[in-house]
């Protein structure tokens, strides 16, 4: 079973991407998937977190993930605001949206960390809502890039079902733009 | 065809209302019920499902309208949480002494005081002696599957199924659910046909003042005095019993899902540790039984599917070689212990079992519930009962008791 959480602000879409995630994973040929947003009240703007579990078999569990095989990270502000690396396995990978290169990021060299300057990517391709660059769905590319569990083309169904054709056509350019352009450092 | 779609659990229960060809929803919006009956309500408007819409001032209100468009003859759905389903109380009485074939789903939460939106199971449990039959859910497929199953067991029965989930832990989380085909479901599910429609062609005084004596109506005919008309509620219910497994079979057979009948059993075969539970509270706890299994604890779960009515037969024939049971509660009797906890007891009883029942308290309140943890109680209870130490009353699992 692989365990992701995904971090990001109110309004961000973490829980759509947890849930696209999701999607692309089924389509792959994990039986079992979950997507799960942080129970309770959310607020725009402050720290929320959504989380997906991938499985080979149907999942029985639904408790909230202690630690994270892979951690998402949409804002790299939140890394100063929260704990995000406390729940995050130790040799795990960190994914992370960022305008710097990985050496210049905290994130210790016991992590695989892969980096995406997602909200430019995003602002190429006109993902804009409501003044925000879009960067859920260009995270899914560095996803696919980085852990290598789904396929870009699943990710383009996932999208497909969900979107209008038009936004699917921006969003899974921004996907395959975050794809190439992902830097991923392993650990020592 | 049959598709799979990744849905919250919310979403499932509007699916199965769709399926179901409902025709009157009365709901009033409270987290974490609110996604259901806003989906309901966008079907309704979109014209997905052809039923009408009833807004209301609360959930009093809401049940008593499913209680009139039940009496002239409407497959009627509903659902809320917590304190709107304490709010309701009264009107769930009434809608089980008219035997009203009410489907209503319970998004499980704790209720207040204090507040909290987050899920237990006091609920529901609370509302047992309604006259209500309650079925828990373990995931969102079966949330589908035992809402499609719960008409046709109201409508056989004349009595209303509270199809209980829990919220957050399955209401928001999404996760794969097949949907059947409309054309299956319906031949499954036929139109309903009540036995008596209150029309104005026909009108009738239903559930007038009855004495404690049985009397002759204007007719002459003697009738039912008000304890008999209780008695037949108590039958319908005790029927229902074999109903509901019947139902579940027929349903496994056409559509290929077994949701357990009544208690369903996880490598029960060798078990000497029984875990038991409801809803997602006992899906964890299958974690749990494989955790203790890879330490050779033989450890197996029995699942309470229905709890109202209770299945006393199935409870004594599922525990019947087990060694030791961990009943695990996300709800309490307050003053005593977990009301699950007090009913397994009492099955057993007469049987000539001595084996420990402990009895764990958790997740109240959304306290969150990991499968380890249930394993430790589980080591923990072994170990109390290897040295003879014998527990009076219910633990309070993962919370500060002094």
């Amino acid at each position: 079973m692989h365990e992701i959480i995904w971090h990001g602000r109110g309004g961000q879409g973490v829980v759509v991407a947890a849930h696209m995630l999701g999607e692309a994973a089924y389509l792959e040929g994990f039986k079992g998937v979950t997507a799960t947003p942080t129970f309770g009240p959310e607020r725009r703007g402050a720290p929320v977190a959504a989380s997906t579990r991938i499985s080979r078999e149907p999942i029985r569990t639904f408790s909230q993930i202690d630690e994270a095989d892979i951690t998402v990270v949409l804002d790299e502000t939140l890394l100063g605001v929260v704990d995000v690396l406390g729940r995050q396995k130790k040799g795990g990978l960190v994914i992370i949206n960022s305008t710097h290169p990985p050496e210049a990021l905290p994130v210790g060299g016991e992590y695989d960390l892969a980096v995406v300057d997602a909200a430019a990517i995003a602002l190429k391709n006109h993902l804009v809502r409501e003044g925000a660059p879009v960067v859920n769905t260009p995270m899914l590319g560095a996803f696919a890039k980085a852990s290598g569990l789904v396929s870009l083309e699943n990710i383009e169904r996932a999208l497909k079902a969900k979107l209008s054709r038009e936004q699917v056509d921006r969003n899974f350019t921004a996907v395959l733009g975050a794809y190439e352009k992902t830097i991923l450092r392993r650990r020592t | 065809m049959p598709e799979v779609q990744i849905m919250t659990g919310n979403a499932a229960a509007a699916q199965a209302a769709v399926l179901c060809d409902v025709q009157v929803v009365a709901a009033y919006p409270i987290t974490p019920q609110s996604q259901l009956a806003e989906i309901l309500s966008q079907y309704i408007e979109g014209g997905k499902l052809k039923a009408e819409y009833v807004r209301v001032e609360g959930e009093h209100s809401a049940l008593t309208v499913c209680i009139s468009a039940s009496t002239v003859g409407a497959r009627v759905f509903t659902a809320t949480s917590a304190n709107g389903l304490l709010y309701m109380h009264e009107q769930l009485h009434w809608a089980a002494g008219s035997r009203l074939p009410i489907v209503m789903c319970c998004v499980n939460r704790g209720v207040g005081a204090p507040w909290t939106i987050f899920n237990d199971q006091q609920d529901s449990v609370s509302q047992r002696d309604t006259g209500w039959i309650q079925i828990y859910c373990r995931n969102n497929q079966e949330i589908l599957d035992t809402i499609i199953q719960a008409y046709r067991i109201a409508e056989a029965v004349y009595c209303p199924v509270m199809v209980a989930y829990d919220g957050f832990v399955l209401s928001h989380t999404m996760m794969p659910v097949e949907i059947p085909d409309a054309a299956s479901v319906r031949e499954f599910l036929p139109p309903y046909r009540p036995h008596t429609v209150v029309s104005p062609e026909d009108p009738r005084t239903l559930n007038a003042v009855l004495f404690p004596w049985r009397r002759a109506n204007a007719q002459g005919v003697v009738c039912d005095g008000y304890m008999e008309m209780r008695h037949k509620l108590q039958a319908a219910l005790e029927r229902a019993l074999d109903v509901i497994r019947e139902t579940n079979d027929l349903y496994a057979a056409r559509f290929g899902r077994d949701c357990g009948g009544l208690v369903w059993e996880y490598r029960m075969e060798d078990a000497e540790v029984v875990l038991t539970a409801m809803g997602s509270l006992a899906s964890e706890a299958t974690v749990a039984a494989d955790l203790l299994r890879e330490e050779g604890i033989r450890a197996g779960v029995a699942g309470i599917r229905v709890f109202r009515p209770f299945p006393a037969d199935d409870v004594r024939r599922v525990f019947r070689k087990a060694a030791a049971v961990c009943c695990f509660e996300k709800a309490i009797s307050y003053g005593y212990e977990g009301a699950l906890c007090t009913e397994i007891k009492g099955a057993l009883y007469g049987t000539g079992v001595s084996f420990p029942i402990h009895n764990y308290i958790c997740g109240l309140g959304g306290r969150d519930v990991k499968a380890s943890e249930l394993a430790q109680a589980v080591r923990e209870s072994l170990t109390d009962m290897a040295a003879g130490r014998v527990r009076t009353r219910a633990m309070w699992l993962n919370c500060v008791t002094e």
